[in-house]
């Protein structure tokens, strides 16, 4: 095909991270796309953080804390697990996790999709401004704190405090829900709803009936300083 | 702040790679924990009666066959039965490992009264301990943890918090015999905890939070708890953000607080279980590519036997 | 006992307080800082030039205040003409206008601004030519553009007025703009979380901090700022974790709005707080390669001195900074530059001029701290650019005044030895020598260091 530029390699065995990124952020941009394969991450921490450009990166193997951080329009995706913070404050693109993704995935992330195909730890979605999250496995406890706006999809079941304090944002679950947090409750599905999760589903590549999934959104009590939720701040 | 590691092998004949296979573990995790580091190693038991006391002092050139035939002298006169005769020690730079048969509590006394520059860091058949200031890869190789075999080991680098940077508030912690306790977090109400051990009669060494949970653990134990029932009522009664790794001669026991906030992942595979605050200490390991890797959950306990 | 005698304990004060809590049911929320009566940069004295010491002739003969934060890792630290620099305040706590007022007065006089809770909005980037972009627990617009525009990054542990506690902004305040910048509903009351998302402690807060580095390409300094709790251990870990410069703000430090219980019981002064993060640094043997800049109640340049007497490489105001623009003023200037009496203003607010504290009430009657369109229109950015250059001037003026008196050719020669303390408790607190005397409290009997 014309215009398409040959596969680029980094090894991150050869290479040292600052060289890796400074290619991401630098060269990458200049070329205005292509593929990069990013090769013997080892788990290594700071990963294609801070991409901005239509490119498509592949992190071959496990990443540590923060890979794909503040993404913009690249499509990374990790071929194996991703460390705390995976993909944090993600601005627009789509990261994939084949694996599985640590605590804080998408923490405060505020555009974008990410794809987690196997389980999310803790705190999924902290945070969220904006992003979408789809997991094919379950979430950890307090996932969705504070999220404020953005949509969690969740295939599996649901840790403890779902929600908790939960703005704008909407968490969709097909599996168990262990427990809600402050402020959440379930709702019924909308026909938008169930749009919402069939779009996401089919973006993320996941087949499952819209339908099953519940709705949790904020009952919004907490939305003014009053004595009657006083309970609530303690 | 810490990196903690823990590795423990299921087969036998691949115990000799305790230390080689450990050692990146240790010194990848120094990132974490650059001021000082500790290891506790399960081996071979010694016979029943005899004991391994890991001693350490600050002297790198210290005497330590002077401290051997002190120690002989001293307790000499045992019941003719040649307990102090038969002792031997393994020194290595500032470490010795003494093995002998003298009761641990009439040892322990003998270093605090004679010889008030070693302190004993461990007691047990099968556990010896290695721990001191500096960054770990140095300690790793002053000790030649890469040597070292065993079933299985507990580690720790440390960011010192809110005690000093001394050898002895170095992790890991031990009670009582064959115990020993890393922790990776901060303790929210350590001074309450040590105040009520305190007053049933248990004492304490450093002021550092993390021996606040050793010694809980070993009171618990004390009162005949098993380590699970121990751990569960350590959740009750613990603060604050921790992940703990003990070991004892016959297994290794991960647990996380409620919280969660600090890391902790294992590995899991036919040969091994690794444990680790961050996955890329574990990223050498054989195998690691089809391991089963997984995070705890926050107040459950994850145990793994020999 | 008289009549009329008031309780010392049960106030007219803590009368009010119970009072409010019976009626509301919730805690009372309040901007500035702790208003009680603390040890301060007052109870310390210069020793200027005398017999054995030679003062410098004003103006004449140079005292340097040219001030470079950031040397440890990044190519580009900040280069500063005085060690005296704006502290993080929020867009949603300060009006758009306030905000470009202090970016323009700090160009002008060459130091720097620093965003706050909501983000960096482009009047701020624009107007000021050296901009501090902070990382908080709330992320509250929060991104990678804005991360490479700035000149240097302050990563927020907590904050003098509430170490421990998160951002607070009242519906009252939460404007579209507002709103739109955190991601909020408009007019909803703002929660924050008190810790980041992303991570918990030093030892994840050094991968942290590596991933901006790579984010920004190693070019900017990265600040750690803390609110003065255990100060000795807490400024040893934030270089552990990689800090290029630490940012301590003691109990007197301000806020737009917070709990009262927190302002005024949390936290420890500024003065002790001080002399422990300079005890960190050099137990770290990081002085001159870690820099420190402290806050919290600084309102002169006799504190500026004082503070780099004590071994700040610089400090950093927000409370003196808006009373500058006119907080707590009387009244406003019109378009003609006619004084608008709105003393009225102050008694809705059940306060006065000179008593004020509601910024979290978004009814500045200044036109400070409001996101109402009205009451905005009564800060004038050019006048109150102008005001707080005068300000920031006088400050220097007074710093390098005493300085020169103290012999100094550079303010950062300013050293412990030229100050000494006039109470006790200031003497125990700066481990300085009480005047007159040798005796510093405290000082060989066993104290524990840095505790």
């Amino acid at each position: 095909m014309e215009g398409v530029k040959p596969g680029i390699a980094l090894d991150l065995s050869r290479m040292t991270l600052r060289e890796v990124n400074d290619y991401l952020h630098h060269k990458i941009p200049e070329q205005k796309g292509g593929t990069v394969e990013i090769l013997n991450p080892a788990g290594m921490h700071g990963i294609a953080v801070g991409l901005d450009a239509q490119a498509s990166v592949h992190v071959r193997g496990h990443a540590g804390y923060y890979v794909a951080g503040m993404n913009k329009h690249a499509s990374v995706t990790v071929h194996g697990n991703a460390g705390t913070g995976v993909a944090e404050n993600i601005m627009s693109g789509t990261v994939r996790i084949k694996g599985n993704a640590s605590t804080g995935a998408a923490a405060s992330g505020q555009g974008g999709l990410v794809v987690i195909e196997g389980y999310a730890s803790s705190r999924c979605g902290i945070s969220m401004k904006g992003c979408d999250i789809v997991v094919g496995g379950n979430v950890g406890h307090v996932s969705g704190f504070m999220a404020q706006a953005g949509r969690l999809v969740v295939c599996g079941d649901a840790g403890a405090g779902l929600g908790d304090s939960l703005y704008e944002a909407v968490i969709y679950v097909r599996g168990k829900i262990h427990g809600l947090g402050a402020d959440a409750r379930e709702e019924p599905m909308t026909e938008a709803d169930r749009a919402s999760v069939a779009e996401l589903l089919k973006k993320a590549g996941f087949e499952h009936e819209p339908g099953e999934f519940k709705r949790v959104a904020s009952a919004r009590t907490l939305y003014h300083w009053n004595a009657e939720h006083r309970g609530a701040y303690g | 702040m810490c990196g903690i590691v823990g590795l423990l092998l299921k087969k036998r004949e691949k115990r000799r790679d305790l230390g080689r296979l450990m050692t990146p573990m240790f010194t990848c995790m120094a990132e974490r924990g650059p001021d000082s580091g500790g290891m506790a190693i399960f081996g071979q038991p010694v016979a029943d009666g005899s004991r391994r006391f890991s001693l350490f002092t600050a002297d790198r050139g210290y005497d330590w066959q002077g401290l051997l035939e002190s120690f002989r002298q001293t307790f000499q006169g045992e019941a003719g039965d040649g307990k102090a005769a038969s002792a031997r020690i393994e020194p290595l730079s500032n470490h010795a490992v003494l093995v002998s048969s003298v009761e641990p509590s009439r040892l322990r006394g003998w270093l605090e009264d004679s010889v008030p520059s070693v302190h004993l860091l461990s007691v047990g058949r099968a556990i010896d301990l290695y721990k001191d200031m500096g960054f770990p890869n140095e300690i790793a190789e002053r000790y030649r943890f890469a040597e070292l075999t065993g079933s299985h080991c507990v580690g720790h680098t440390r960011m010192a918090t809110e005690s000093e940077v001394t050898p002895i508030h170095a992790h890991p912690f031990t009670a009582g015999e064959d115990f020993c306790l890393v922790h990776n977090g901060s303790l929210s109400n350590p001074y309450m905890l040590r105040r009520m051990l305190e007053s049933q009669g248990i004492a304490f060494e450093t002021d550092n939070d993390t021996e606040a949970a050793c010694r809980f653990i070993e009171w618990r134990l004390a009162q005949a708890d098993a380590l699970d029932t121990a751990l569960h009522h350590a959740f009750r009664k613990l603060d604050g953000f921790y992940t703990l790794l003990m070991a004892t001669p016959d297994q290794i026991t991960l647990v996380r607080d409620p919280f969660a906030c600090k890391p902790a992942v294992v590995a899991e595979t036919d040969e091994y279980v690794a444990i680790s605050s961050e996955f890329r200490s574990l990223a050498h390991l054989p195998g690691i590519a089809e391991a089963h890797i997984f995070e705890p959950q926050p107040e459950k306990v994850y145990s793994w036997k020999v | 006992m008289g009549k009329h005698e008031e309780s010392f304990s049960f106030n007219r004060d803590i009368i009010s307080y119970i009072n409010y809590a019976s009626e509301h049911g919730v805690y009372d929320i309040r901007g500035m800082g702790a208003k009680r009566s603390l040890p301060t940069f007052d109870d310390l004295i210069f020793l200027t030039a005398s017999m054995s010491r030679y003062p410098l002739e004003g103006y004449r003969e140079k005292c340097e205040t040219k001030t470079v934060l950031g040397t440890r890792f990044a190519k580009k630290p900040i280069e500063l003409e005085i060690p005296i620099t704006i502290a993080g305040m929020s867009f949603g706590a300060l009006s758009a206008r306030a905000k470009e007022a202090l970016g323009r007065a700090a160009t002008a006089v060459g130091t720097s601004t620093t965003t706050g809770d909501g983000g960096m909005t482009p009047e701020e980037r624009q107007s000021s030519k050296t901009l501090v972009y902070q990382c908080l627990p709330s992320r509250y617009g929060f991104n990678p553009d804005d991360l490479r525009k700035a000149n240097a990054i302050e990563m927020v542990v907590g904050q003098g007025a509430k170490p421990g506690g998160g951002g607070m902004l009242l519906g009252q305040k939460i404007s579209a703009r507002v709103a739109g910048m955190r991601t909020l509903p408009e007019g909803i009351d703002q929660r924050s979380a008190c810790r980041h998302p992303d991570w918990t402690g030093p030892d994840d807060l050094a991968i942290k901090i590596q991933e901006l580095r790579e984010l920004t390409d190693w070019e900017v300094p990265i600040y750690v700022k803390i609110g003065a709790s255990r100060v000795y251990n807490d400024v040893k870990l934030a270089i552990k974790a990689g800090a290029d410069v630490v940012v301590l703000d003691g109990m007197q430090g301000g806020t737009a709005a917070t709990q009262q219980v927190f302002i005024e019981h949390a936290g420890i002064p500024t003065l002790p707080a001080l002399r422990q993060a300079v005890e960190a640094l050099a137990a770290m043997d990081m002085v001159g390669k870690v820099q420190l800049v402290i806050s919290g109640g600084i309102r002169t340049g006799a504190d500026a001195a004082k503070a780099l007497a004590m071994g700040a490489d610089a400090v950093s105001l927000g409370q003196g900074v808006l009373i500058a623009l006119g907080c707590n003023s009387p009244h406003y200037l019109d378009k003609d530059n006619v004084p608008v009496d709105v003393t009225g203003d102050y008694e809705k607010l059940d306060t006065a001029p000179g008593f004020c504290h509601h910024c979290q009430s978004g009814k500045c009657p200044v036109g400070i701290t409001t996101q109402d369109d009205d009451l905005q229109t009564r800060l004038t950015v050019d006048e109150g650019a102008r005001r707080l250059r005068n300000y920031l001037s006088v400050l220097t003026l007074e710093l390098t005044t005493l300085a020169r008196a103290c012999g100094k050719s550079n303010v950062h020669n300013l050293e412990r030895e030229d100050l000494v303390a006039l109470t006790v408790e200031a003497a125990a607190m700066a481990k300085l020598p009480l005047a007159g005397t040798e005796w510093i409290p405290g000082q060989g009997d066993h104290t524990s260091q840095g505790r």
